[in-house]
């Protein structure tokens, strides 16, 4: 007898998965190259430039900055510029912080964005997952009730209020947490919880819905009818199942928290890259709004293809090609 | 006197629903021995399964049950769950109608065999997995050690069947709870699995309990047989007391419910409407740089000619191409080949060309249920083609089309305007039919239109269908796994197997004198079940 281990099928499997993971890798370029291209644009339409200011610069010192970044040049040499910059690797010098290089703001910002939205997204997914299975299995009950009120509540009240308000409670009045910053471990509960509300709430009513289904499964009544525990039941038949919805859900969710909360990052005085998303925009600061861009569009691409593979996972039916 | 295994006392079931109370089983009464087969039989909504949902614990939630389901003494219905999960899947075992979605898609059939074996013998995984082989052995599963590590999707329906078959048998049950264990299947299979389910407890002694729609299946495979209507038990008796002299008219009528009747063949000068020349029809994609060579030739190569007033017959095995090819003549899929409707080259034809031949080429679906739109009425629903093909027709004329057409299937004019949900699966057939007859058709592929029905309407269907037949001019292409029904109403048969007819003639020939031996497996299967099971007992 041979043991049940993971045996030659999933040899096969791996190596087809890493060719699709290359595939999708690959086929990602032109997809992304469409975005930079169109953001280049998209941004030089917009009406302003990164130098127009409340009183205007005298022309002689506009002439001077736009040749030092170039910005006197075709648009057309502009952009085959910007592209043969980014093939190098280097996104170019912000024009509004001007002693830093976009790369150098985005390595600073990034990983504390990331850090912060990576912890809210494990927290939704746990907490989502419990609220959605514990409705699911005590369906139409109160606790039922009260986890689809929670839910509607986290969905509809947006994170500017909330953020303030657990400022307020917690940080001002109670004085458990620290207000603001990023200086202890503390500080960082109140932004997590802010930031993961309203993605536990999604994941909550997913989670719910897919496990009610899951539950009414014909294998989940072989299971039963097995005599396996329920515990086992609900755990190993019917969240495996219940899962994939939330997990398609998860992939654009995690793309938006990875990349940082405007709001959040202003509301708790964090140092994150979300503020300059926006702030990018409106001084019409273009590299550092192409070098959000493309953050953003790679770390959808990459998501999405997370997703596609621990779809893959969790479900055997669900082949690569 | 020995005890029986299972004793159901005066059960009744009630299901609470937005309608009120249902009152699905109404006070049943019934005993299995230990070592006996007892048959259950009735029509869908007899209560048949509902009486052993209840006695395992698995009503859905709106669903009561009162009175007593007794195991060797103990009440399993007021036995709190970790008793009865210490009972269920290890003394009394279950398999279920549907062998596609009974298994877990997600884990290999390995671990799901061993799930029941750990949890009730404590067995190691190790200990587990050797017993689990062992048990795939037993059902005679090809390749057993492979068949551990695969997913149940890579299995076909009869594996799948056995694969429960196993789970039932890992803890050596007292009991095994059959619930239309064959009705998915198709009859060679069946045949099959009643085989092996026969052969099983004559080595393992186990008693079973087998519900089923079909009374002729338990002739010869039951010791005694409860047939139930309604709720409450009809009749109940040994299997030859049933078989040979039964005593209501219920019973008398589901061992009659054989459709019967032949199909005279048409005249050799008949016109031909439809004709295919070497249709093929090809799934997948063919190998690509990363990718392998998917294709399934589903159709291959061809050719009918159906003559006016004639019923083609099509025979075969689920996977056998008999629907891709209906679809295929209709264009209702791309396909290669030659098709000729009335001397015009309808083949490759686009949507837009096909559109002005799709009144007189009408299709009736297998799925009564899925085929009619939930949120339309059923005169909607019938009227729907007229709006299309007859938009010239006055409101009032169109609405004296849908009566008349439902009139014409034997339905009350005044339906039309009820939705699909108020119907029976018969009755909803006949919507479909309705809609398919009203614009007054030359052809009508039929894809198994009555494979989802009881016996008892399906033979209301199968009249229905000879006599608009007769009263219209039909020509038929009608696809079934049912050779019975094929018999009955088709004058010309052909046979496919794997995108390929093995044979065809005209109906007396194929079935007085099949040729091949697949088309003779075939009638054993769906004939001379009783022959074929006491051969193999004997």
């Amino acid at each position: 007898m041979p043991p049940l281990s993971w045996g030659g099928t999933f040899q096969f499997g791996r190596y087809h998965m890493l060719s699709y993971a290359i595939r999708r890798l690959l086929g990602a370029i032109p997809t992304l190259f469409f975005i930079v291209t169109a953001a280049f644009f998209m941004m030089r339409v917009a009406p302003g430039g990164p130098f127009d200011q409340e009183r205007a610069l005298e022309a002689t010192v506009l002439a001077n900055l736009n040749a030092t970044f170039g910005l006197d040049q075709p648009l057309w040499r502009q952009y085959l510029i910007y592209l043969g910059n980014l093939a190098q690797g280097d996104m170019g010098p912000s024009f509004v912080y001007r002693d830093l290089k976009v790369h150098e703001i985005l390595a600073i910002g990034l990983p504390v964005s990331m850090k912060l939205g990576g912890m809210a997204l494990a927290l939704a997914m746990v907490v989502g997952s419990a609220l959605g299975s514990v409705a699911a299995l005590r369906q139409n009950s109160a606790v039922d009730y009260g986890v689809i009120a929670i839910a509607t509540f986290g969905i509809t009240i947006p994170n500017f209020v909330v953020a303030p308000v657990l400022l307020l409670v917690f940080a001002l009045y109670f004085d458990f947490f620290p207000a603001g910053g990023l200086t202890q471990w503390q500080s960082y509960i109140l932004p997590v919880i802010a930031l993961a509300l309203p993605q536990i709430a999604v994941v909550a009513r997913l989670i719910r819905g897919a496990m009610i289904e899951a539950l009414r499964s014909d294998h989940v009544r072989t299971a039963r009818a097995y005599g396996l525990p329920t515990r086992m039941i609900v755990i190993k038949h019917a969240l495996r199942a219940a899962c994939l919805p939330a997990i398609s859900y998860m992939g654009p969710a995690a793309a938006a928290l990875l990349t940082g909360s405007i709001v959040i990052e202003q509301i708790f005085g964090i140092p994150g890259i979300g503020r300059y998303f926006v702030q990018g925009a409106l001084n019409r600061d273009y590299t550092l709004v192409m070098g959000t861009v493309i953050v953003v569009a790679l770390f959808v691409v990459v998501f999405n293809l997370i997703v596609d593979l621990l779809y893959a996972v969790l479900d055997p039916r669900v082949r690569y090609d | 006197m020995t005890q029986p295994v299972l004793e159901i006392d005066d059960i009744r079931v009630t299901f609470d629903t937005a309608d009120g109370d249902v009152n699905a089983v109404r006070g049943v009464s019934m005993h299995v021995m230990p070592g006996e087969t007892v048959a259950v039989v009735g029509e869908s909504g007899s209560g048949k399964s509902q009486i052993m949902m209840a006695a395992m614990g698995l009503l859905a939630g709106n669903g009561a049950a009162t009175g007593a389901v007794r195991y060797r003494g103990t009440d399993l219905l007021t036995l709190p769950a970790r008793k009865l999960n210490d009972l269920r899947g290890a003394k009394i075992t279950m398999i279920f109608q549907e062998p596609m979605t009974s298994l877990d898609p997600l884990y290999r059939i390995g671990e799901q065999l061993a799930e029941p074996l750990r949890v009730h013998g404590g067995l190691s995984v190790k200990a587990a997995m050797a017993r689990a082989l062992e048990l795939l052995e037993l059902v005679q599963i090809p390749n057993p050690e492979a068949k551990l590590r695969a997913y149940p999707h890579e299995m076909s329906g009869g594996q799948r069947q056995r694969v429960m078959i196993a789970m039932a048998l890992a803890n050596d049950p007292d009991l095994l709870i059959a619930d239309e264990p064959t009705t998915a299947l198709d009859v060679t299979i069946q045949a099959e699995i009643l085989q092996l389910l026969a052969d099983l407890q004559a080595r393992l002694g186990m008693s079973i309990l087998f519900i089923t729609h079909d009374l002729t299946i338990v002739e010869a495979f039951a010791d005694r047989v409860y047939v139930m209507r309604q709720g409450l038990l009809e009749e109940e008796g040994t299997a030859q007391a049933i078989f040979g002299n039964p005593q209501t008219d219920y019973t008398k009528m589901l061992l009659a419910a054989e459709p019967d009747g032949v199909k005279l063949p048409v005249a050799a000068d008949a016109p031909v409407l439809l004709q295919g020349d070497d249709v093929r029809v090809t799934f997948g994609k063919a190998a690509g740089w990363f990718s392998k060579d998917t294709t399934l030739r589903a159709v291959d190569g061809i050719s009918l000619s159906l003559r006016k007033g004639q019923t083609i017959g099509v025979v075969g095995e689920s996977g056998s191409g008999k629907s891709t090819l209906g679809r295929a003549l209709l264009q209702l899929l791309p396909a290669e080949g030659r098709v000729v409707y009335q001397g015009e080259q309808i083949g490759g034809l686009d949507r837009a060309g096909m559109r002005r031949y799709r009144d007189q080429l009408q299709m009736v679906f297998q799925d009564p249920y899925g085929s009619l739109s939930p949120r339309m009425t059923v005169g909607e629903i019938v009227a729907e083609g007229l709006s299309v093909h007859e938009p010239e027709l006055s409101r009032a004329e169109r609405d004296a089309r849908v009566m008349q057409a439902l009139d014409d299937v034997g339905l009350e004019p005044s339906f039309r305007n009820r939705f699909p949900h108020e119907f029976s699966g018969g009755q909803r057939q006949r919507v479909a039919i309705a809609r398919a007859v009203i614009l007054r058709p030359d052809v009508i592929v039929l894809d198994e239109p009555t494979s989802a029905l009881d016996r008892s309407v399906q033979k209301q269907v199968i009249d229905l269908l000879r006599r608009i037949q007769v009263e219209y001019g039909l020509s038929y292409i009608f696809i079934s796994h049912d050779l019975a029904v094929v018999r009955a109403l088709s004058d010309y048969v052909m046979v496919m197997k794997e995108g390929v007819v093995v044979e065809e003639g005209p109906t007396a020939q194929i079935f007085g004198a099949p040729q091949m031996e697949y088309t003779r497996a075939l009638m054993r299967a769906a004939f001379n079940l009783k022959s074929l099971l006491l051969e193999k007992a004997g």
